[in-house]
């Protein structure tokens, strides 16, 4: 049985390892500046780990058969254990797990610490059961005030929303579905909720914040690839959470000018 | 002529007080027991039902017939909840822990039986309340085993948000009073009925992890209490904890000013030691177990004692982490980040001393060692996903993908259960007189441990790909496509498992009526339980008290007749 | 050298131990040491009551500690605003009738000395118990102030007070879901009279154990942890109303 152990976590062990490294299923391609490190960070976490769980596993498949109970095997060595061992170990992992934080926390720090830089491209997400809408202040610079009282899903993106007509500063706010970015520019993103609390994940951006009704949260990323990108809701909100999702369009921003300026025309 | 006591440990006549509303501990345990295996079959029936629908979405399934969006959800959110209190945290801690806490520190019942006997009750009044929210109109609530409000707070966000939520909270908060019942008694217990020569130091660690499990359950289970309070009051009395100004379907709510993150931070304060309840008595029974079947001590007793009490205390500063991607502030996120990868430390040491353990031993592969070597190997694999999420910038792509649903079923689902499923080998024995078959129990084995690590080990997979967790189909996102294929083997792997666990019942009970007879010691074990007739009489030891001498580990000791030493044999070791 | 050696073997009367030769049963779980003739070890008994309160206490507290955060974050909270796209704070104090809730308080302290005075009452007769049971010994009859059917009555004053302080609220157009900190003013009120009631139905149970003629020293243990839980409720209270009083 020792034998058998062996093999079957060894073998464990190796297809689990195998698809990793293989990267058979793996992280979509980043495409903002802050994937890069948080790729990066992620590879030294996932490396680190993988030599752990490799040497554990196999370790203990080794151990289950080397002392496997057998006419012959040697005697038992009665020990309660070994205090210096203890302290090494403890240390040794002290070390690896916090430095393995601090390394990853400059990363978080500039995600999330700083607001965006003056110049970002301002972008309101709200999300409500089962749909986003894309908010965008227009030529002020503003977003229009919005009011629980008018939002009306049946009754298009402005409805949804809420948009107050009657005050100036919404006069030229941009409601879609769609969102629209220019590549390479920073986006300041404010994201509300109207019912329960979502997620806005974008996984190409490795971009994801919960949306939570009674907050306006704002962050900040900058998408780096012309492209079409998927958002998925990454909190449940109810029985459509599975479809809630959207579309970014990346685009140049001479693009993306112009489709601001078509939207702006239709209002 | 020894008086008759007219204390509760008369043994009781009639089948009632026998066997329903028995004040016997061991009766108490094997109740508590017997109903978390029937819920543990509710809830693989549940999850059965949701990895097929998961990759036949439009499947029309007998018995249940066609699982719409929403009852895929009311599937998810009962299996969890099910799943996590009346399983996890019965079993372990209050089946074995009732059973067997008393004898293994010398006592003839634990410290107040009337009060443990309403724990159970309670707690069996708490299942049937959450069964019942099936039955009621609307059905189950869909908003996972997390409620988060609002969402678990508004009535009209969703079908089964009316009556089947209240009664999903009421369950929770009745499942905390008996909690905390059952707490006291452990507590208590511990503290004030151990034999002479039984130190808290000479505890098996059994004991120990069931102690500190419910000192966890002590602390944490009174907010999770006033969590549900609030939830109820927001529900139905139109106050506004939880609840900011929504509009749902176009219809404002008559609520203003409360705080979704309130619901967070209350139920993540009790949801993480939770997780530690429901693993830390599955690491006593892995030390105890690896100890016995290796003839060798545990490898640094009071390193792993306070191990186990450093996961407690750490266990209550980590709920953040759960709350990484809430809105939360990004500094209370950084600090709850170091105070997880804090937390990492004490477990790995658990495993390194279980290693040492193997080191230098002479194993023996009956099917309780079998479990806990399985445990082990369990604990390595969903404990290593842990430093992933526990960095704030890497929870960005991981927090709510499958990654996560890995990570936790790999550490609560598997290896919780592979420490009952050693913990029941083991003490059926004892409880029962007889053996369960060897055969059978390592063809389970296998079959689980093969199985449960082709289930959850792909979902890292898939929630580094980026597929959400809490879907009911994955038709709506191109990027999903392709993970079609990892889900379907996910699937079958599931069917194939969940088939398994019959063999495991099937001997279970067939063993308990026809197994062959067991002695009274057949593990050759030291601990106290094993020095007493099979099963054990109404006062646990037969009119005599034990005595202490050593503690638990003493095998394989240089010059010592047989390579084992109770703790109850005067003769032998040295003091310690 | 001389030595004075005295072979004078002393009977010493075995109380309790029939049987011969088989070693004495000493019932130690159950609280049966000390006397080893069956006799239930009462000392032992409260020992264990008392440490099972202590810890039955963590809960409660825990429960207050969980309110009490909650309390005191939304009080700072801000919300945000959708009209003027801004964070607000909208805390409004609520108007507490101070009179009505310190007269409640005085009550709960009395309850609490009287509480304490049965608490000691018992211990004395639990202390003569084996004094009385002597035959031939009288003590005369003990005929002392009912210390404990006060408590109770004070115990349901402080609840009519509570209740009544509850509908001044409401007449002050302060109702469970009227604001935030209405809310928490019921919440943290209600809970903590539950949890007194809840001292006064035991308090009852002890009465009525009394008349059933338990055992004193059995009716000690049930008072004497009644009382400490009556102490812990009164100064619970003290706390509940300091927090809804100075962090209105």
């Amino acid at each position: 049985m020792g034998l058998a152990l062996l093999v079957i976590i060894w073998l464990i062990t190796f297809f689990s390892t195998y698809f990793f490294a293989a990267k058979t299923w793996w992280l979509p391609n980043g495409v903002s500046t802050a994937a890069p490190w948080i790729d990066s960070q992620f590879g030294l976490t996932y490396l680190l780990m993988g030599i752990v769980f490799v040497a554990a596993q196999g370790a203990l498949g080794w151990l289950v058969w080397k002392y496997r109970d057998r006419p012959g095997a040697g005697p038992v060595r009665y020990s309660h254990g070994n205090t210096t061992l203890e302290a090494l170990w403890t240390g040794l992992t002290a070390i690896l797990f916090i430095g393995l934080n601090l390394m990853g926390s400059h990363v978080w720090a500039s995600e999330r610490f700083a607001p965006a830089q003056a110049g970002a491209v301002p972008v309101e997400v709200t999300g409500m059961q089962f749909a986003w809408y894309f908010r965008y202040p227009g030529p002020d610079g503003k977003y229009g005030r919005t009011e629980a009282s008018l939002m009306d899903p049946s009754a298009g993106s402005e409805g949804a929303v809420g948009l107050d007509s009657a005050d100036p500063a919404a006069k030229d706010d941009v409601v879609t579905g769609t969102m629209y970015l220019p590549v390479n520019r920073e986006v300041d993103l404010s994201l509300r909720a109207v019912d329960v609390i979502h997620s806005f994940f974008v996984p190409s951006f490795r971009f994801k914040q919960d949306a939570v009704p009674g907050l306006d949260i704002h962050m900040h990323f900058t998408p780096t690839q012309i492209g079409e990108y998927e958002i998925a809701c990454a909190e449940l909100c109810g029985l459509g959470h599975y479809k809630m999702h959207g579309m970014v369009h990346v685009v140049s921003q001479e693009d993306f000018d112009k489709w601001l300026a078509a939207r702006e025309a239709e209002k | 002529m020894v008086a008759q006591d007219a204390h509760a440990h008369a043994a009781p006549q009639g089948f009632v007080r026998k066997y329903i509303f028995s004040l016997d501990h061991k009766v108490i345990g094997l109740q508590y027991f017997f109903l978390a295996l029937a819920a543990v079959f509710v809830g693989m029936f549940l999850s059965l039902l949701m990895r097929v629908h998961m990759i036949w979405p439009t499947a029309v399934l007998p018995l249940v017939g066609e699982i719409k969006p929403e009852t895929y959800l009311q599937l998810l959110t009962m299996h969890g909840t099910i799943m996590v209190f009346f399983v996890l945290t019965t079993a372990p801690q209050s089946g074995f822990g009732n059973y067997f806490l008393p004898i293994q520190i010398g006592a003839p019942d634990m410290a107040f039986p009337v009060l443990n006997m309403l724990s159970f009750w309670t707690t069996f009044v708490a299942f049937v309340v959450i069964l019942a929210a099936f039955f009621v109109t609307g059905g189950a609530p869909l908003h996972g085993w997390t409620g988060y409000a609002p969402l678990s707070a508004l009535p009209s966000a969703g079908p089964g948000e009316q009556l089947g939520a209240d009664l999903w909270i009421t369950s929770i908060a009745i499942f905390c009073v008996a909690s905390l019942m059952g707490a006291l008694n452990f507590i208590t217990t511990t503290l004030d009925l151990r034999a002479k020569g039984m130190t808290m130091f000479r505890m098996p660690l059994t004991c120990w992890a069931w102690f500190i499990t419910a000192i966890l359950g002590l602390l944490a289970f009174g907010v999770l209490l006033s969590a549900g309070i609030l939830l109820l009051l927001d529900r139905n009395l139109g106050t506004s904890f939880y609840v900011p100004l929504v509009v749902v379907n176009g219809q404002v709510m008559g609520h203003k000013g409360g705080s979704p993150l309130l619901w967070q931070h209350l139920f993540w304060f009790f949801g993480h030691p939770e997780v530690y309840i429901a693993i830390l008595p599955g690491m006593g029974v892995a030390s105890q177990l690896l100890s016995t079947f290796a003839r060798k001590p545990i490898f640094g007793y009071k390193a792993m004692v306070y191990a186990i009490m450093a996961i407690a205390i750490l266990g209550f500063v980590v709920w953040g982490h759960h709350m990484f991607m809430s809105g939360m502030s990004p500094y209370s996120a950084f600090a709850f980040s170091i105070m997880t990868m804090c937390i990492g430390v004490p477990s790995a040491i658990k495993t390194f001393n279980w290693l040492g353990t193997l080191l230098h031993a002479r194993i023996r592969f009956q099917t309780p060692m079998l479990y806990a070597i399985g445990f082990v190997s369990l604990f390595v694999s969903g404990g290593l996903s842990g430093p992933f999420l526990a960095q704030p910038v890497l929870d960005i792509p991981l927090h709510d993908t499958a990654f996560v649903v890995g990570h936790f079923h790999l550490i609560m689902g598997v290896a919780a259960i592979f420490g009952m499923f050693a913990g029941t080998y083991y003490w059926v024995p004892k409880m029962f007189g007889r053996m369960m078959n060897e055969t059978w129990g390592r063809v389970h084995f296998v079959l689980t441990l093969v199985g449960t690590y082709c289930i959850f080990m792909p979902m890292h997979y898939l929630g580094m790909a980026g597929q959400p967790r809490r879907y009911s189909q994955f038709t709506e996102l191109a990027y999903l496509q392709h993970l079609l294929p990892l889900n379907q083997f996910i699937t079958y792997a599931a069917i194939v498992t969940i088939g398994a666990q019959f063999i495991f019942v099937i001997n279970l009970f067939w063993s308990i009526f026809k197994g062959p007879k067991a002695s009274d010691n057949p593990w050759e074990a030291t601990t106290l339980e094993w020095t007493t007739a099979t099963p054990p009489p109404h006062d646990n030891f037969g009119g005599h008290t034990p005595v202490v001498y050593h503690g638990p580990y003493e095998f394989s000791v240089p010059g010592a007749p047989k390579d084992y030493v109770m703790q109850t044999d005067p003769a032998g070791v040295a003091a310690h | 050298m001389a030595t004075f050696s005295s072979t004078v073997s002393t009977q010493v009367p075995k109380i309790g131990q029939g049987g011969g030769d088989r070693p004495p049963h000493i019932r130690d779980g159950g609280g049966d040491g000390g006397r080893g003739d069956g006799f239930p070890d009462y000392g032992r008994r409260l020992r264990r009551a008392r440490l099972g309160l202590a810890v039955a206490i963590a809960p409660i507290v825990m429960l207050f500690v969980s309110f009490t955060s909650a309390y005191i974050v939304r009080q700072g909270l801000p919300t945000f605003d959708e009209r003027s796209s801004t964070y607000v704070r909208e805390w409004i104090p609520v108007n507490l009738p101070l009179a009505l809730l310190l007269i409640n308080t005085g009550l709960l302290l009395a309850s609490s000395i009287t509480a304490e005075m049965a608490r000691r009452q018992i211990t004395r007769q639990a202390a003569l118990a084996p004094v009385r049971s002597i035959p031939g010994v009288s003590l005369g009859q003990e005929t002392g102030f009912p210390w404990l059917a006060v408590t109770l009555v004070l115990g349901g004053g402080f609840l009519t007070g509570q209740w009544m302080a509850w509908r001044e609220l409401a007449d002050r157009g302060f109702y469970l879901a009227t604001s935030a900190s209405s809310s928490f003013v019921y919440l943290l009120t209600a809970t903590h009279a539950i949890h007194l009631a809840g001292g006064i139905l035991v308090l009852l149970y002890a009465a009525g154990t009394s008349l059933l003629h338990k055992p004193v020293e059995a009716r000690r243990v049930v008072v004497d942890v009644t009382a400490w839980y009556w102490h812990f409720m009164f100064l619970l209270w003290v706390y509940v109303f300091a927090l809804l009083w100075f962090l209105r």
